[in-house]
């Protein structure tokens, strides 16, 4: 499956396999993934704990565990970045690509200053003296609205809110005017007004600095404001990638259909019963026959046990032209 | 069968009265004052550090506060030598926010579900005791044979069942859920909320549902309270607090809670009543700053200074002068609707009050 060799895209990731080594024995996290990521465009991975989502990113950055290998490829602007040395991979990450984590605590180093941290990402990567650094940095906070930068050049980490902590994370992210941003989970840590404020600054710097941005998340509701498209994973593997517009109106692999149906609503009727998943996603490591949501799935058949499904090119009822790709035997739309 | 219908509002299980808790001197938790009527459900929303698990922890008396009155059936738990109020706790349970945290790591799932049992109802044998929790299990959804497994063995959903199981072994009356969904998948979310639900019509136990997730409390709850920086700021019963919300605090936290486009064919997504412009969500790009800083007050590592004025003035668009030197009280603006804000009548009266 080479369908991702396209020279446009930034980023593209071919026949990803993320495994990890156990004392007894060995697991699958991520199961031959492939995905493209094209400039300036906005690709959202959505998918429950442990479907592999984080790791994707893990394996491109050069982050993965010890205990983890990864096959297959990733490209960044062409070369391939999977496995290589890391003098190679510092050229890139952290200046043309760059990540946001979850935690905006841990994400920081606590005992030094915000200004040292951010300045520190320009003195290494761009060249650039201290003091011009620090000029650029404070600049970049005020980029991200975080008031009174000037003062919080001086403070540390513990000083600052929640929310302030990921505008300085992603003012850091940005300060290399990177091609590609990888936010995993941005605004889980943070409190919903806050979430608010931080998808609004995502989507104010994509307008300003034209970045593309991968979207890690596992709510729909905040992947619903920003994404381009959007990429659902299941255990390990890719199950549904769609126009994100599309996939809310006709989800097709019916592990969609039934996540978007388990969020609970603030309108229309209320129900007795929230509707739910039955069952357990597959655990890492569980071998895997078939498609790996049959057991929990409404539509499986004899079929779903024994073939797994691939991901192909899916039926476009609507003909709106976006390349819909779906891995069942039988999708919603037959 | 409704839920509604096991509500009923003439005895009062537990009355609130006046409960502050202060952490080294700092006030966290003013004044709450609110009751909680047999069989019912109260939703408890807010962000993190506005006084939530305090509440909760108060009202337990696992935390100590410094003023105020929990009746408990008739009884002030905060006057009870702890002694006389051992023998309550078997009515009290509390379910926590980490589902494997709250478990003891070195009992096995029966030790722990038995625990309750062998405490307040010692006269059980080993056998009634084990067919007691193997019976539990099964209620919660887990199969009786994996009594002898220990925690690590199972998933997260799978150990907030297991926390579920201890805390309703005994039957108890009232059920404190400190965010018992907010660690799980939307998948897993649903099956734990109904099965809280159903264990709930079975034995008419009252719940107190603590969640920053306000679609799951709007489907849980008979009433709603909404917390801001240590004080309820709007009491209200479910369909008024999404219909007509009045403190601007509440409007802005249904506004800023992001929605999914609805499937095909399924109804419109929730809009937040437009009373007023939303205040979260930050100015247009470009726009001016905006200040995180009222957020960090109000966490609990930094309480607002005290007793004056609202706490929200400064993140809310129509503070007025009274704002910044009286603490609102709560007053009723509807029947069973509570508000604390200063212009709580204008905001009821017309559907758009002027910006000051």
């Amino acid at each position: 499956m080479c369908r991702n060799a396209d020279l446009q895209s930034l980023l593209s990731i071919d026949d990803l396999t993320v495994g990890f080594s156990r004392p007894n024995r060995s697991i699958s996290a991520v199961r031959q993934v492939s995905l493209a990521v094209a400039a300036r465009e906005c690709v959202a991975i959505v998918g429950e704990s442990g479907s592999g989502k984080t790791q994707i990113f893990m394996a491109a950055m050069g982050l993965l565990a010890g205990n983890a290998t990864a096959q297959g490829s990733v490209r960044f602007e062409g070369a391939e970045i999977l496995g290589a040395p890391p003098p190679q991979l510092n050229r890139i990450r952290g200046s043309k690509l760059t990540m946001v984590f979850q935690d905006p605590m841990t994400s920081l180093t606590p005992h030094l200053k915000i200004g040292t941290q951010l300045a520190e990402v320009l003195v290494c990567h761009a060249g650039k003296s201290w003091s011009e650094a620090r000029v650029a940095a404070r600049r970049m906070l005020e980029r991200v609205r975080v008031p009174d930068p000037a003062r919080r050049l001086n403070q540390y980490p513990h000083e600052l809110s929640g929310g302030l902590r990921q505008r300085v994370t992603i003012g850091m992210s940005l300060l290399c005017e990177p091609l590609l941003v990888i936010a995993d989970e941005p605004t889980t840590a943070l409190d919903v007004t806050v979430q608010a404020q931080i998808i609004d600054l995502l989507r104010a710097m994509r307008a300003q600095i034209g970045m593309a941005l991968v979207l890690i998340s596992h709510d729909l509701g905040v992947v619903a404001g920003l994404a381009d498209r959007i990429l659902v994973m299941y255990a390990g593997r890719i199950v549904e990638s769609a126009d994100s517009a599309e996939l809310f109106r006709h989800p097709q692999h019916p592990y969609t259909a039934a996540l978007l149906k388990c969020i609970p609503s603030l309108s229309g009727p209320r129900l007795e019963r929230l509707p739910t998943l039955p069952g357990q996603p597959p655990q890492p490591g569980d071998p895997l026959e078939g498609c790996a949501f049959a057991p929990r799935c409404p539509r499986a058949a004899e079929r779903c046990q024994a073939e797994r499904p691939l991901l192909r090119d899916a039926a476009d009822p609507l003909g709106s032209g976006i390349t819909r790709r779906v891995a069942c035997h039988f999708p919603l739309s037959s | 069968m409704n839920v509604h219908a096991s509500v009923s509002m003439n005895d009062l299980l537990l009355g609130v009265t006046d409960l502050c808790v202060e952490f080294g001197g700092r006030a966290v938790l003013h004044g709450v004052t609110f009751d909680l009527y047999p069989g019912e459900t109260l939703g408890l929303v807010g962000e993190s550090g506005s006084g939530k698990s305090t509440l909760a922890r108060a009202i337990l008396r696992l935390i100590r506060s410094s003023k105020g009155s929990v009746v408990w059936r008739g009884r002030d738990l905060m006057a009870c030598e702890p002694a006389a109020l051992r023998p309550l706790r078997r009515d009290l349970q509390i379910v926590f926010q980490d589902p494997l945290a709250s478990l003891n790591p070195r009992m096995t799932v029966g030790e722990t579900i038995a625990e309750p049992l062998r405490i307040f109802e010692p006269g059980l044998n080993a056998e009634a005791r084990k067919a007691r929790v193997g019976g539990m299990l099964e209620r919660v959804g887990l199969a009786a044979d994996m009594i002898g497994r220990y925690p690590h063995e199972f998933s997260g959903g799978q150990c907030q069942r297991i926390g579920i199981a201890r805390a309703m072994v005994l039957g108890p009356q009232l059920l404190i859920c400190d965010e018992p969904v907010s660690s799980l998948d939307v998948s897993i979310q649903g099956q734990i909320v109904n099965l809280l639900l159903d264990l709930q019509r079975g034995v008419g136990t009252a719940m107190l549902f603590i969640s920053h997730n306000l679609a799951v409390v709007r489907h849980v709850s008979h009433r709603i309270l909404v917390m801001y920086s240590g004080r309820l700021v709007e009491i209200a019963p479910r369909d008024a607090l999404f219909a007509t919300p009045v403190h601007p605090y509440t409007r802005a936290l249904l506004a800023a809670v992001p929605v999914a486009p609805p499937p095909h064919g399924a109804a419109e997504p929730y809009r937040a009543p437009s009373v007023a412009e939303p205040q979260v969500g930050g100015p247009p790009i470009g726009g001016p700053p905006i200040d995180d800083a009222p957020l960090r007050a109000a966490s609990a590592a930094s309480p607002p200074a005290a007793d004056f004025g609202c706490a929200f003035r400064d993140r809310c668009a129509y503070a007025v002068g009274i704002c910044g030197t009286t603490v609102p009280p709560l007053e009723e603006v509807a029947a069973g609707h509570w508000v604390a804000c200063h212009r709580s009548r204008e905001f009821t009266a017309s559907p758009l009050p002027p910006k000051d």
